[in-house]
């Protein structure tokens, strides 16, 4: 079922100019299409300037476009009036942990959504223990935000969406300035919220290995999409995302390197078992095609 | 020989003396040489950014030594801003820290505070620009038009203008996309290599530090866990596990063949592993 549906969006940050008419218009985004269905885990990839932050802001009325539209559960983003319900509805997580704290105790800042919603206080403890819980963060639910570690500080901020029952989370890549303990720890807890909560995901990441765990990866390059589809179809274009500044996981590169020296892997490799995997056949003899 | 940087028995206490005191660096004796490049490792809270802010005196040893070229940087403690010319730092998310009205005064911060000729600071402060590879017609721009990437290079021009013996970049390359990774890792492998100056990187990115490093110095729980050859360090990889870090993906990949009896040595970049591998799939062939 469709959720966010993007239909021609263009956007340019720059103010009509009434001095200099005809100063040129950057415009980041120029002309989107693209429909996300209900409970699905989109990864955004792109490089910087590419405009998929920008794209993201849309998702939840932080920005309107310039042209075209954005609905969001069939709602108009431009329409003021439905700007919290929509709200409600997506969520956002941004890349520095320490600006989306805003309480000194961990289960106040969770409560921080709820209760601008105006939802009853016993209402409001309920999603609270339930969203800490989720996060694996029950236990710190008295302690001070500052002391804790990145990734636990971006699992709060996961949680505190999570409280205001949104149906949707859009992460503009909320691992950036975590070390490889805390990206894991948050990778896990998006991964089980999609999973067995149904959360529709939406991840911005520049690293690979958190694209591939997605169901869908969509590229963006100069304000359009570049092109979409599974981790496999997406990562399995080498050259394409190369020459678009963008990467593939390690253990994609090495068998498409392998493959390119006449080695016949049997399909995309995405991850380290993956590339074990397809390689141990042929390094016993069996895989390829002598 | 006398090593460039030198720490002997150094610690770190946060508080102390008080309830909240804790101990961020503990009896850390390492030795660096000039013209070393050394990655920095550990997981937030390994006290690994207290360390290296011990190395270019920013905070003052609770006990213990840093010795630069043989003699204690807090010998005199009124010439430790010497220390910080020589020793320089480029801290996360650098390009917060813009303040001038053009991008060259900027980079001419630096120098100007060390009370060199009018010419010498323009020189440097041009040479450390073209390091980075910023283009001549954005040093007249204010910083604040330049996109993310070329501000974080205005902030790095900057200390490489001080011309400073040890170069310390911590997370360099965080927030950049994979190419703006790799042009910035260039450049900056490419200066130390011309300026043959020492280098510590600290960084969260195994890959980076894989293919920039010929030391690697790991910090977990306040102490020193290893310092060592690049590929002496990532062949421990279920030891950095269990401590919070990786290994590069391909070194992982290689460990796990190894593991299944493959004839593999540690491997620390995609081209190490291709190379390894091509000969004993076609080995394969032939026993097929």
């Amino acid at each position: 079922m469709e959720f966010i549906k993007a239909e021609d969006v263009h956007f340019t940050y720059d103010e009509p100019n009434e001095e200099h008419p005809d100063a040129p218009v950057h415009e980041v985004l120029k002309g989107i299409d693209l429909s996300i269905g209900r409970g699905e885990f989109v990864a955004l990839l792109g490089h910087n300037g590419s405009g998929k932050s920008t794209m993201a802001k849309m998702f939840n009325s932080m920005l309107t476009p310039t042209s075209g539209k954005v609905l969001v559960d069939g709602m108009d983003t431009a329409d003021e009036s439905k700007t919290y319900d929509i709200r409600r509805q997506v969520g956002m997580v941004q890349q520095n942990p320490d600006n989306q704290l805003v309480a000194s105790i961990v289960e106040e800042d969770v409560a921080f959504g709820p209760e601008n919603l105006g939802i009853e206080p016993k209402e409001i403890r309920r999603r609270v223990d339930e969203a800490l819980k989720a996060v694996d963060m029950y236990e710190y639910r008295t302690h001070a935000p500052y002391k804790l570690s990145g990734g636990q500080k971006q699992r709060v901020a996961i949680a505190g969406i999570l409280a205001m029952e949104t149906a949707c989370i859009v992460l503009d890549e909320p691992t950036a300035m975590l070390d490889p303990r805390g990206r894991a720890e948050v990778m896990d807890t998006i991964r089980m919220l999609n999973h067995d909560k149904g959360i529709t995901i939406i991840l911005i990441t520049h690293y690979m290995d958190e694209a591939v765990q997605a169901g869908r990866v969509i590229v963006m390059d100069s304000g359009r999409i570049l092109t979409q589809g599974t981790p496999e179809e997406v990562f399995s274009q080498v050259d394409l995302l190369k020459t678009h500044k963008l990467d593939v996981p390690q253990a994609t590169e090495l068998a498409f390197r392998l493959s390119n020296a006449g080695c016949k892997f049997p399909r995309c490799v995405l991850t380290i078992d993956e590339c074990v995997d397809a390689l141990v056949p042929m390094l016993s003899g069996k895989g390829d095609s002598a | 020989m006398i090593p460039l940087l030198e720490t002997q028995d150094l610690c770190y206490t946060y508080g102390a003396g008080t309830p909240f005191e804790k101990k961020a660096v503990q009896n850390v004796s390492v030795k660096i040489h000039q013209g070393e490049f050394i990655g920095v490792i550990g997981h937030t809270g390994s006290g690994k950014s207290t360390l290296i802010q011990m190395l270019n005196g920013l905070i003052r040893p609770t006990s213990g030594k840093v010795l630069l070229s043989g003699r204690d940087i807090w010998e005199d403690p009124k010439k430790i801003r010497a220390v910080r010319f020589k020793v320089g730092m480029v801290f996360q998310y650098p390009e917060d820290q813009l303040f001038e009205e053009t991008v060259l005064k900027d980079i001419q911060f630096g120098p100007r505070n060390m009370a060199l000729p009018e010419s010498e600071i323009e020189r440097r402060a041009r040479a450390a620009a073209k390091f980075v590879g910023l283009p001549d017609d954005l040093l007249d721009k204010s910083p604040f038009e330049l996109s993310g990437g070329e501000k974080r290079r205005v902030a790095i021009a900057g200390v490489i203008a001080m011309d400073p013996d040890v170069l310390i970049l911590d997370e360099p390359t965080a927030g950049l996309d994979p190419a703006g990774r790799e042009v910035l890792l260039s450049e900056i492998l490419d200066y130390h290599k011309k300026r043959g100056n020492t280098v510590l990187l600290v960084s969260h990115s195994m890959e980076d530090v894989a293919r920039v490093a010929s030391r690697v110095l790991v910090m977990n729980a306040s102490h020193l866990q290893m310092l060592d050859r690049t590929e002496a360090v990532f062949a421990r990889d279920q030891e950095l596990e269990s401590i919070g870090l990786q290994v590069p993906q391909v070194t992982k990949i290689m460990a796990e063949l190894k593991g299944r009896g493959y004839p593999v040595k540690t491997c620390l970049t995609v081209e190490q592993a291709v190379a390894q591998l091509l000969p004993l799939v076609r080995k394969g062939d032939d026993r097929a």
